[in-house]
Formats: structure tokens, sequence, C-alpha cells
């Protein structure tokens, strides 16, 4: 039964997972020594003196055994504080920073995750690291608490308001790595998920100097953006409405989640929270990404954060062409 | 014995609701409190169904309130109170040759203050419901819509209560002993509740003052959390934990005084260890107060607090391994009857033996870092919290019902429900163990398809336990009118309340008994 926890293993992708691992695996093996131990004589005792079997009024009178369970104790504390110190020294590797890290800002919202780079690069729900070289994550949070777990990193740090926390790691294998918001934040909690992309050191740096030449090119993000170059205005649109998180609140099917759908929206009238109409024509949409929280549909909260600066105009223009095509 | 009239009979209603004997407020809290087991056990096979598949069956906003009530519900109003407050109250004047507890009245007032609490808090069903946990983290529940003013405010008045019955026990076991009733000849049973009320007295106001700031915060915008007012989110995590975790004590040290009555009983034996079974509860409830960080081993506390919340949580392993031991010894050349109650203390055994184990995994820092908030925790605390307390809990009422109730519970009808009730238990959480491993986040509304298959088993597990409840439901109710009537003493019990009559009259004991020997004088001496 127990043997089976082990079936279940994720990729160990950081420096940390295959530590944490062994110390889970430390664990885990005490444990099925002592559960063996204790079920294992449960069902012995239970059978070979089962009532039926033997006199029921006949027992000895067994009262206790102070050394036995000294030495029981003993070794169980021995044990323990080896398990904990074990922690412990790995522990001090997950805090400690390391020097020359690339660094980048996380911060949490609800319900997506923004990245920027020391160079001023800007992305939502999505970052890519560098494999092989020291990361920190510095960690902050616009409103209620989060937390940045990287499963396949073992690792995680709550995120929390008013404060930086940050969260180390060196990647240990290139790939496409989940992240969750793993600290409870409120209607679209479990739809706060990033990527976390780890490639080879040569391509992050071609992948950061061709951002930073077409930034004094003067070209905008989102045509330097390749994969958000192809295709026509409203499929551009799509791939920047998945990208920039905001699926975790709208779907474009006619579900509700925390804000409305967007099927069928443009160009019908809309009734906003004070009982006034507006029609959701290109003003309306464009208003709705740079400020949410002035014209919101009746029957929904004002939270959605503004997207003013970290939106092209390409973009806005290809996100509103995406809705006008949501029929 | 005797023609003294059963505590059931006379009084009518009102003679019930006004009641001071302890027996009867003994009853009318297991009416309480296993209502609301029942409503928080819906709340869970709503929660369950949601998570059955991928998608959305009810709305995120709905969902996140039915995990909060199924949480805050169990927690407060059924888990906390249900075994001291029902078999306590019953049970531990008998069991020390008492007529009643030290303050009946306070006894009383003590329920309805619970009473209050719980229709205040049960008030935020009907007025927008809650949807942060039952942990209620700022400042997520300072900003949140909703009724967190009114659930916070049922929490601390039944703390009221919670601290009342405490103190009425602390000072019934103290004063009411019968002569000869040394605190070593006591059940084991006592001690444990003893150890529970220590911890009632001292952690209860904590969450009582905690809950206030919370309401004063929301309601008049004092900044004691919420950083946009100048408070500390982190510093509620602390005074949150501070009496919550030494409350999973509250929680799981009944349970377990429950267990080491009926295995000696079932054993025809001396419980093995009396003293060190004994006196770890009352050092699990002295470290329970020193613990309270390795709920934030994330939460950006300093590596100094991790360093020894991690270290003072591996001791609690050593007091709780020493019970877990000594039960199982005690089973040794015994005589053992595999009825009911004697099952659920086995399960107990069992489950709480996984419960305990995979809490070292949960101690340990580095381990941690991977498992907090994830599916781990929520079956680790499971197989504690129901595994334990709750199995503790049925053991308890199949032990103790003849004598509350004067009828026995039919054998095969328990054993079925049993059966149900345990396979379907591993089923429901054994699976959440490889969900956390696999990283799968808690209080998640939704998940991704790679966690589908573990969460459809554990989704049907819950279905099991329910159908060993209602099974369990029917024949203790259809027992009440159509039960064989029990004898004084079905099991052949040496504690003092199987010398009484099944039913007990009302005082107890017609003459004050006088105790030579301790409560389990089993075997032969040889």
């Amino acid at each position: 039964m127990f043997a089976l926890l082990n079936l279940f293993r994720l990729s160990q992708s950081s420096t940390m997972a295959p530590r944490i691992d062994a110390l889970y695996d430390f664990v885990f093996w005490i444990s099925v020594i002592c559960f063996a131990g204790i079920v294992g004589g449960l069902v012995f005792f239970v059978f070979r003196y089962h009532r039926t079997r033997k006199d029921p009024g006949k027992t000895p009178y067994i009262t206790g055994h102070t050394k036995l369970e000294l030495g029981v104790s003993g070794v169980l504390f021995v044990l323990v504080m080896i398990i904990f110190y074990w922690g412990w020294e790995d522990y001090k590797k997950i805090i400690t920073p390391v020097s020359n890290a690339v660094e980048i800002n996380v911060v949490g919202r609800q319900w997506l995750w923004e990245f920027e780079y020391s160079n001023g690069r800007k992305m939502t729900n999505e970052a890519v690291v560098p494999k092989e070289t020291p990361v920190r994550l510095i960690l902050a949070s616009a409103d209620v608490l989060h937390s940045f777990y990287v499963p396949d990193f073992r690792l995680k740090q709550d995120v929390v308001p008013g404060a930086y926390n940050s969260l180390n790691f060196t990647a240990t294998a290139a790939g496409d790595y989940q992240v969750y918001c793993a600290e409870f934040c409120g209607t679209a909690h479990s739809k706060m998920l990033a990527t976390l992309k780890v490639v080879e050191p040569k391509d992050y740096e071609r992948w950061q100097a061709e951002w930073e030449l077409s930034q004094r090119l003067g070209e905008t993000s989102a045509s330097a953006d390749s994969d958000a170059a192809v295709g026509d205005m409203p499929s551009k649109g799509g791939k920047i409405f998945a990208e920039r998180g905001c699926t975790a609140c709208h779907t474009v099917t006619g579900v509700l989640l925390v804000g409305p759908s967007l099927k069928g929206v443009f160009g019908h009238e809309v009734t906003l929270s004070d009982g006034s109409t507006v029609k959701a024509d290109e003003n309306y949409l464009r208003k709705s990404l740079m400020e949410p929280v002035a014209q919101v549909v009746k029957g929904f909260q004002p939270v959605m954060p503004t997207y003013q600066g970290t939106l092209s105009d390409e973009e806005i223009n290809a996100l509103v062409a995406y809705i006008k095509s949501l029929l | 014995m005797s023609d003294a009239q059963s505590y059931l009979q006379g009084g009518g209603i009102r003679g019930w609701i006004t009641t001071l004997d302890h027996k009867r407020i003994g009853i009318l809290y297991m009416v309480t409190t296993m209502f609301f087991f029942a409503v928080g056990g819906i709340f869970a096979l709503l929660v369950r169904l949601e998570l059955f598949q991928p998608g959305a069956l009810f709305s995120p906003d709905l969902y996140n309130k039915l995990f909060t009530f199924h949480g805050a519900i169990m927690i407060f109003m059924f888990i906390i109170p249900n075994i001291p407050a029902v078999f306590g109250n019953f049970f531990l004047p008998i069991m020390i040759g008492a007529k009643d507890v030290a303050f009946p009245r306070l006894n009383l007032a003590s329920y309805y203050i619970f009473v209050a609490g719980a229709l205040l808090a049960g008030m935020a069903l009907f007025t927008g419901g809650v949807d942060t946990g039952w942990t209620f983290y700022t400042p997520y529940s300072i900003r949140t819509a909703g009724s967190v003013v009114l659930v916070t405010l049922g929490v601390f008045v039944m703390g009221f209560s919670s601290i009342l019955t405490g103190l009425n026990f602390i000072v019934t076991l103290h004063k009411l002993r019968a002569p000869g009733m040394t605190f070593h000849r006591m059940p084991l049973f006592l001690w444990a509740l003893y150890a529970t009320a220590i911890i009632q007295v001292l952690a209860t106001p904590v969450i009582g003052i905690t809950t206030l700031l919370l309401v004063m915060e929301r309601v008049l915008g004092i900044g004691f959390f919420d950083p946009k007012l100048g408070g500390d989110p982190v510093l509620f995590q602390h005074f949150f934990w501070f009496y919550s975790h030494p409350a999973v004590y509250i929680m799981i040290l009944p349970g377990m005084g429950i267990i080491s009555e009926v295995i000696p009983v079932f054993s025809r034996k001396h419980i093995f260890g009396y003293k060190a079974i004994a006196y770890s509860s009352l050092a699990i409830a002295f470290i329970s107060f020193l613990v309270w960080g390795h709920h934030m081993f994330v939460s950006s506390q300093s590596p100094l607090a991790n360093f020894l919340f991690s270290m003072l949580t591996m001791l609690v392993a050593v007091p709780t391994a020493i019970k877990v031991f000594n039960w199982t010894a005690t089973l040794y050349k015994g005589s053992i009857w595999l009825q009911t109650p004697m099952l659920y203390a086995l399960s107990f055994i069992f489950l709480f033996t996984i419960g305990g184990l995979t809490g070292l995994f949960l101690a340990a820092l580095s381990v941690d870092v991977h498992l907090h908030d994830t599916y781990f925790v929520v079956a680790h605390f499971h197989y504690v919290m129901m595994g334990g307390t709750v199995m503790g809990m049925l053991a308890g009422f199949h032990y103790w019902w003849p004598k509350m109730f004067g009828r026995m519970v039919p054998e095969r009808w328990g054993k079925i429900a049993w059966a149900f009730i345990f396979t379907g238990f591993n089923v429901t959480f054994l699976p959440q163990f490889f969900l956390g491993q696999q990283g799968m986040p808690r209080r998640y509304h939704d998940y991704l398809p790679q966690y589908t298959s573990l969460n459809m088993i554990s989704t049907i597990g819950s279905w099991m336990i329910d159908v060993g409840m209602l099974i369990m439901f029917v024949y203790f109710i259809g027992s009440l009118f159509r039960g064989k009537k029990a004898p004084a003493n079905p099991w052949d019990g040496k504690t003092l309340e199987w010398k009484v009559p099944s039913p007990p009259s009302e005082h107890n004991f017609e003459t004050v008994p006088e105790i030579a020997h301790g409560p389990y004088e089993y075997g032969v001496k040889l």
C-alpha cells in the first residue's frame, strides 16, 4: 500500500528536488517499518489471542515494562531528531540566496502571476528561466496571500502583501513546469496558474537579447513575441487572452466565473452595476482593459486589475478583435 | 442493584431542557453535536462531488463556501465539543464516583452558550455564507464579502462554552473524587479529559481575542492584520495557530482516552503502561503549546522560528508513539473479543498510526516546503481527525450506548457499518496522499486532468463512508425502541460506570462508592 507512494513521483527538476525526495524516502521507509510493526503486532495478537480460542478468564497480569517503553521512546527520539536535522540542513540550502542569481520580480494578484525581469520585460502567467543557473524570484502580492508553488522543483513560498519574500532555485532540466497558487486567495484560486519555462542558458540569452534589441528599435513587445505575431488579429488576440491570465475569470463559452463571459458581448447593450446601460463597442472594451473598475457589469465585483502599461496598443487591438469574433 | 428511577425518565420536555443532570446535559450535547456532524458531512459529500471530475459542478464561490462550512462546522461545532461534552459530561462524574460535576448550573449554561454561538455562526448560512476557509486567513477574510463577522463571533461565543466545560472538569476531578479514587486509580479517559481541559482553559481565550480583533478590523477598520491598514497578515496566523494547534489536541486527546478504555476491556488485560499513557497526555498538552509555528514554515516566519518549531514538533512524536505502542502491547497475551467497539478501537490505532507517521513528513522542514498546503496535508489531518477522533468517538458510542440508554446495539449491523466506514475512509483519504505528493494544492475548486483518477476514487470512498454512517444511524435509533435490554455490565468492564444500572439512576450512586484498586484489574497475578 505504502509502496504506491513512489509510483506517482514527479520529475526532479531543481537541484533541491532530489535532496527533498531523499529525505521524503527516508521518512517513508521509517514509516513503513513503524507501521508494519504496529499493524503486524495488532493483527498477530488479534489472531493469536482471540477470545474463542482462549479461556476468557485467564490472562496474565502485566502492567507495563518501563525499560521497554523507555527504549522505544529513546530510539524514536533519536530517529525524529535525525529527520529534523536533515530537514533543517536542506531547508537552509533552500533559503540561502546565491549571488549572481537571475532576479525576477513576481507579483501575485487575484488571480494571475505577473513577472518582470530586471531589463523591464514583463510577462503574465508565464516566465522563462535559464537552466543550471541560480534564479531568485522576488515575490510580492498586490492584494491577499498567495503562494508560489512549483511541484517539479519541490519548492514553495507564501506571497505576503506588504512584504517581499524570495524563492531561490536552480533548474536542472529544460521543460515547461506548472506553477500553482497554493494559498487560498478567493474565487479563482484554482485558476491562478502559470508556466515556468526552463531553457538552455544560451537560448535564454538570445531570447532576452532579441527582446532588448526590439525594444531599442522601437518595436512593440507583441511583434517581438514570435508566437503572438503569427496569424490574423483575432487569433493573435486569442493567444494574448490565454497568456495574460484573462481565462482565470472570463470564459468565451457563456459560463460565468468571476467575470462575465465574453461570448457575444460585442455590439450589445450591457447593464452596469449602477443600473445604467452602455453599448459594448470598441471603446467600452478598451476602457474595460485600462480602467476595469470604472464601468463594472451588473452582478460582478470590481476586482479586475488594470492592464494600463502592460498591454501595447497592438495587443489591445488584437484583444478587441478577438472579443468581436466571439459570436 | 436498586429500584431508583433511570435518569432518562420523568420531567417531560421541560425537565430535559432545564436539566442540571450531567447525564442529560451530555445527551443534549450528543443530539446537537451529532446534528452538526451530519450537516458537516453533507457539506463534505458536496465538496467531494465537485471534485469527482475536473470542470465545474458548482460555481467557484459556492464551492469555496462549501469547504469553509465543512471545515468550520466539523471543527468548531462537532469535533471540539463532541467527546468531552458528550462522553465527558456523561461519564466523568460516574467514573470518579461522584453524583455530578462540580458546577451543574455552569454545565447547563455552557450548553446554551454553545447553542447560542452555533446559531450565530449558523446564521451565516442564510446571509451570504463565508468563503475564507475555517482558518479565516487575513487579509482575505477582511476584504471578502460574506458573513465573516457572524461566524467569527459565533466561534468567540462557542469558545466560552469550551472554557467553562474545561473548568468544570478540572474542578470536578480535583474535588469530587470518591474516597480511595486517587489520581492514579482514575480511568485513562479521565486523564485525557484532564489534559484536554487544561488546553481548553488556557488556549481558547486566544482564539477569542483573535476573532474579536478580526471583527474590529472588519467592522471598525482598525489595522491589525491588513497591510493596507498598517497591519501584519502573518501575525494573524500566529494568533490563530496559537489556539488552533493546541486545539488539535483538544480534538484528539479525548479520542485517545476512549481507546485506552476500550482496549483493556476487550482484551481482558490490565492496560500496558498506565502511567506512561496518563502522563503522555499531559506531555502532549504541554508540548502542544510550543509547536504552532509548524503551520507556517513557508509563511515567511524567520528561519530560527522554523528551526525551533520543527524540532519541538518532532518531540510530539515521542509521547504519541508511546501511547500507540502501549495500546498494542496491551493486546499481548490478552483474550481479545472483536465486538464493534474493539473494531473501532483497532481501526483507531491503524488509521492514527498512518496519520501520525505522515505528520513526520510535514514536520521535516524541507519536505514540508513541498507538501505544505497540498492534499497531503488534507489526507494527514483527516487520518488524525477522522481516522483518530471520529473512530474513537464511534468506539465510544458502541461501548457506552448500552450504559447510556440501557439497550444493546445489534452486533451484526455494527460490523457491517464498520466495514463500510473503515474501507470507505481509506478509499477516500489514501489517494489524497498521492495527490499531494504530485502537488495538487488544497482548496481547489477545479484541478488539472492528471489528478482525475485519484480524485474519482476519493469521491467514491466518501459515498462508502456515508452508506456506513446511514446504516449506523438507523440501528442506533432502532436500538432505542427494539434493542435488547442491556445488563449493567455487558462487556465486563472494571470502571465505575459498569457498577451502576444501565441506564444509571439520577444520582448515579445510592451510596458513595469506596475505591480500593485501579480501573483495569484484569488477569491473574503470577
